[in-house]
């Protein structure tokens, strides 16, 4: 699960209803600065947001990769070369020097929405 | 000081000679002259009946063969050598130019025997020895035109003329076989084996008349008529003689050499001939007695004469002159003493004529030792049993060759001395080095460092068997999530009628699934018509392309391909299709297989632009998925002066009916409506190619990472029999092949091969066609366009979006720059190539 560290609400963005999620199926979400984040709801009810953005093609994506585990751990694998990222602290399996921004994520009456990182 | 070698004759034997002596000679003591007598340079002549599919002269080269970056070596073709004068240790040849030599070394070969049969020289006549000699029965058979399939005769139904007949058959002639002996390959098989062989090949449209002889050949107009000994006449296109081969020891006979009885050059074990600066090698040599009329002796004979060259001492360390024959799906193998002539052998039968397998076994008088023996029908357990002749049997005789212990003689029971691969004398031991110490990991590492595998190809699966037991073989599990294949779980999905991810993983694997097994379910799901790729779970399976039905492109947009069946298509379409490349600003270039293609659409323009297309009756063109792709078509008997059959029609009609099937890997066939093949069709997964009576199908081609051309399946079928043969050929590979493996690699990794995947398909060896066919029917009636499902259901509609909270807003990271006049992509950053 992510680290859920409390900020100034101003800085929440909503995403959509948590009933809209499917799991396992990625959503981005555009903040209002204009980052991108890949927001995920996992098989076991667990909320992640990542940063969209795959550092290895520098294409906004991450949202629309396949989600699943390695070893036990909670990923997404990039659509584009397909390394995997590790959902809670977007460091790459593939690749340990390459990480993503992790994104606070919270649901507020049953509304998720997403922090800056 | 250079001296001169010069080698009489290029075939397979004098071209191993000079690579073996270039190889070892780094000092260039040596200078060789290759005169040939043929016009092109050495050929695989072991594979010459494999031209008859394509016809492809170069795909016969032997590596190496023309010494382009040799100084040292100089090859002369086309102009044989017609005397030898010793005493001044020059060469004549045709052409009247003269070669001095300081070492001389026969490699001439052998020369088809022709009976003197009245007629054996009518127009029309041939043999079976070389390129030329293929191609000049291709012209006898193509210039014939009388009603009906074409009739051939083929006189010797020994190895070399079932070779023949197979070939005559690929060319769509219906092949007689006369043998003289009692049964077809008297020489390798015994009767037993041969009796049951007659029938197989029977079955398979050769018809054998054995025990009898041509009487004569005689012409009649443009007929040709053979009378046999046995009073039957037969009406003919073609007749080709394979009667047995003489060494060509006329050079040697002239010169004053010995020559052996029934012929051959006489050498000694160094292959050395009566004079000293005189060698002879391959089938024109008389070693011990013997003419041997295979390769692999000949290769033994040339390594030998290199080492002499050079001041060694090698000796011909004797032959193995088993055999094994693969045609038209049967198998036949013989080996060792497989007539028992030995003193007191006994023999071991086991004739099962419900199976159509026969199998005997010759072992020493103690039943101890094997000497022997005769596989007919199925010859699997030739390559274990091959290298154990001359050796203790492990137990009861009888166990090798009987099938209910499955796999009888276990890769472990080989000593590690015993020779694996005979077509190039590697050992076990050999080989299990170059895996253990030498790094190899596959067959084909193995094929490139010990030999092992690249002459006949029989040896090749006892390779993989010896990379298997030392632990090589890559595990089949799919991946940590589970420990089946993909072809398991395709049977399990099947037959449970499970049709979730989860309940699947929750069942049979473990964990939450990655980007390797969900793609594999989703396409098992798929394949088996278990609902739209995007229902329910299933979208959450899928990789982006498959998610989005379009190609994810580097920058996150995504390209457009709309399906042109056969590459046909109108101009009203046509103009649809530039109005909205014109509309969305979307870089259009025409691919390689014949359609179209529209990039840099992001993923809410994606249905917007899928709604115009579905509307002008396009529909999804599948460039995204493992999937079929298109059946490539030249344009046929329509318009092309050539054509033969409508090519654009079947490309047509087969891209609508496999349209959406989900494979394990792309699908791609090509239909060309002539042998001039301009769609390429051997270039694909199944291919057509059109013949005067109908179509030959090749499969298991690809271009791509590791080109290989298809091979031919079945040769002059009605359209109905095509499509049912593809239907079953598409249904057998879905079901078995592994995760993104395409069908040539799928055919290569088969046991059994091309032969065993006809047996299978034509012949119903498993008894699964009805089971194929019916899938193929149902896939068939429930196709259904995936992107006009999307278009009708807005749940999956709304997934087409930039983002939850801001639909419509498109991805701010994607920008465009002009390129001759069209729009490209701004790169971003610096993209990395494939990490895994
Ligand atoms: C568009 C096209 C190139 C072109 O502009 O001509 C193309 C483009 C791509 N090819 Fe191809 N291939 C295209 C014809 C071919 C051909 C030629 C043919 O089909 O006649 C080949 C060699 C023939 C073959 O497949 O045997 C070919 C061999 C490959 C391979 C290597 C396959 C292999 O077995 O080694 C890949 C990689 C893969 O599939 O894993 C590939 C993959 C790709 C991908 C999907 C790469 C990717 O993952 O992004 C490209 C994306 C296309 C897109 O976004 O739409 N493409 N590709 C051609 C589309 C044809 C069509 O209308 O569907
Ligand atoms: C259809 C077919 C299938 C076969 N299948 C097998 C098999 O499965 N396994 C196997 O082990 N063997 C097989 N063989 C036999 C194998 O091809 C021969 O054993 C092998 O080619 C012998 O090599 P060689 O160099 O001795 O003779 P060749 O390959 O015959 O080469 C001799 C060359 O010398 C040339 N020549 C002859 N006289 C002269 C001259 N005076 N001057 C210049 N040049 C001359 C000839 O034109 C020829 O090019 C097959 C043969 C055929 C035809
Ligand atoms: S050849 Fe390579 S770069 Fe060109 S389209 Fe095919 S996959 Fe892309
Ligand atoms: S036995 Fe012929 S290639 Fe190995």
């Amino acid at each position: 699960m992510t680290s859920l560290v409390e900020r100034d609400t101003a800085t929440w963005t909503s995403a959509c209803e948590r009933g809209a999620l499917q799991p396992e199926r990625g959503v981005a979400v555009l903040l209002p600065d204009g980052t991108q984040v890949a927001l995920f709801l996992c098989a076991d009810g667990s909320l992640h947001a990542l940063g969209n953005v795959d550092p290895f093609s520098g294409a906004a994506v991450l949202s629309r990769g396949i989600v699943g585990d390695r070893d036990g751990v909670p990923v997404v694998a990039s659509p584009v070369y397909k390394q995997s990222f590790d959902l809670r602290s977007g460091v790459c399996l593939d690749d340990q020097e390459t990480s993503v921004p992790v994104h606070p994520v919270r649901v507020l009456d049953g509304v998720v929405q997403v922090g800056a990182a | 000081m250079t001296r001169t070698l010069v080698v009489v004759g290029h075939g397979m034997v004098g071209h191993r000679l000079v690579e073996a002596l270039r190889d070892r000679d780094s000092a260039g003591t040596w200078r060789v002259v290759v005169l040939g007598e043929e016009s092109r340079p050495a050929y695989d002549r072991v594979a010459l009946s494999s031209y008859v599919e394509d016809w492809d002269a170069a795909s016969l080269a032997l590596p190496g063969s023309e010494y382009d970056d040799d100084d040292l070596v100089e090859l002369r073709l086309g102009d044989p050598v017609v005397g030898v004068d010793r005493e001044h240790r020059v060469v004549t040849t045709a052409s009247g130019a003269r070669q001095p030599y300081d070492a001389l070394v026969l490699a001439t070969g052998s020369y088809p025997f022709v009976p003197p049969v009245p007629g054996h020289d009518l127009p029309g006549c041939h043999v079976y020895r070389t390129i030329d000699d293929l191609d000049a029965i291709r012209a006898t058979v193509r210039a014939a035109h009388g009603p009906g399939r074409r009739a051939g005769l083929v006189l010797g139904g020994g190895l070399l003329g079932l070779e023949a007949a197979n070939a005559l058959r690929g060319m769509g002639v219906s092949p007689h076989v006369v043998e003289l002996g009692p049964r077809l390959m008297p020489i390798q098989v015994d009767e037993g084996g041969g009796a049951l062989l007659k029938r197989l090949v029977e079955d398979l449209d050769l018809t054998v008349h054995t025990g009898t002889s041509a009487a004569a050949v005689k012409r009649d107009g443009d007929r040709l008529f053979a009378v046999l000994s046995s009073g039957l006449e037969l009406d003919l296109d073609v007749v080709v003689f394979s009667a047995g081969i003489r060494p060509r020891d006329q050079l040697a006979r002239e010169s004053g050499l010995e020559v052996g009885q029934r012929g051959g050059i006489v050498v000694d074990a160094s292959c050395r001939t009566s004079d000293e600066h005189v060698w002879a090698i391959g089938e024109c040599a008389c070693l011990g007695g013997s003419v041997y009329g295979l390769v692999a002796p000949g290769y033994s004979m040339a390594e030998v004469v290199a080492d002499r060259l050079l001041g060694g001492r090698a000796e011909f360390p004797g032959a193995d002159t088993s055999t094994k024959l693969k045609l038209l799906g049967v198998d036949v193998a013989s080996f060792g003493d497989a007539h028992a002539t030995a003193e007191g052998s006994l023999e071991v039968v086991l004739n099962n004529a419900v199976a159509g397998t026969y199998a005997k076994l010759v072992v020493s008088d103690d039943a101890k030792t094997l000497l022997g023996g005769v596989l007919v029908g199925d010859a699997s357990s030739y390559p274990l049993l091959r290298p154990l002749v001359g050796r203790e049997v492990p137990g009861d005789p009888a166990a090798l060759i009987s099938p209910a212990g499955g796999e009888p003689v276990g890769l472990d029971a080989l000593p590690a001395d015993a020779q694996v691969c005979s077509c190039h004398a590697v050992t076990k031991v050999a080989i299990t080095d170059a895996i253990t110490s030498g790094g190899c990991s596959d067959v084909a590492g193995l094929k490139s460092c010990t030999r092992a595998g690249t002459g006949c190809g029989s040896c090749v699966p006892m390779l993989k068997q010896l990379l298997a037991s030392c632990g090589v073989e890559q595990s089949r599990a799919l991946c940590e999530h589970f420990d089946h294949s993909r072809a398991d779980l395709f049977e399990i999905v099947r037959s449970t009628g499970i049709d979730t991810f989860s309940a699947l993983v929750a069942k049979h694997g473990r964990g939450r699934g990655c980007d390797v097994c969900k793609p594999v379910v989703a396409s098992i799901l798929a394949s088996l018509d278990r609902g739209h790729v995007l229902e329910g779970e299933q979208v959450t399976l899928q990789d982006t392309n498959d998610r989005f039905l379009a190609n994810l492109q580097r920058n996150g947009t995504y390209s457009v391909v709309p399906r042109i069946p056969g590459g046909e298509i109108t101009p009203e379409k046509l103009i649809v299709i530039g109005e909205v490349a014109r509309d969305y600003g979307l870089y259009t270039k025409i691919t390689g297989g014949q359609r179209i293609d529209l990039f840099g659409a992001t993923v809410d323009q994606l249905p917007d632009i899928w709604r115009r297309l579905v509307d002008a009756g396009f529909e999804s063109g599948h460039a995204y998925g493992k999937a079929l792709r298109t059946v490539k078509s030249c344009v046929g008997s329509t318009w092309c002066r050539y054509g033969v059959q409508d090519s654009v029609g079947l490309a047509i009609e087969l891209e609508l009916r496999y349209r959406g099937l989900r494979s394990p890997h792309k699908l791609k066939s090509g239909v060309s409506g002539c042998a001039r093949e301009c769609a390429e069709a051997r270039s694909k997964d199944f291919g057509i190619i059109a013949t005067e009576n109908g179509w030959n199908l090749h499969v298991g081609g690809n271009g791509g990472f590791t080109p290989r051309h298809a091979e031919l399946l079945v040769s002059d079928v009605d359209t109905e029999t095509l499509i049912r043969t593809i239907d079953r050929f598409l249904m057998f590979y879905v079901r078995t092949a592994d995760r993104l493996q395409r069908t040539a690699a799928w055919i290569e990794a088969m046991e059994g091969g091309l032969d065993h995947l006809r047996a299978v398909i034509v012949d119903d060896s498993l008894g699964i066609c009805a089971d194929l066919d019916a899938a193929m029917g149902v896939h068939v009636r429930d196709y259904a366009d995936e992107w006009r499902g999307v278009l009708q259901d807005p749940e999956k509609l709304a997934r087409f979006s930039s983002f939850v909270n801001a639909p419509g807003t498109p991805d701010p990271a994607i920008s465009f720059r002009e390129e001759r006049g069209q729009r490209v992509p701004v790169l971003l950053g610096t993209p990395e190539v494939a990490a895994r």
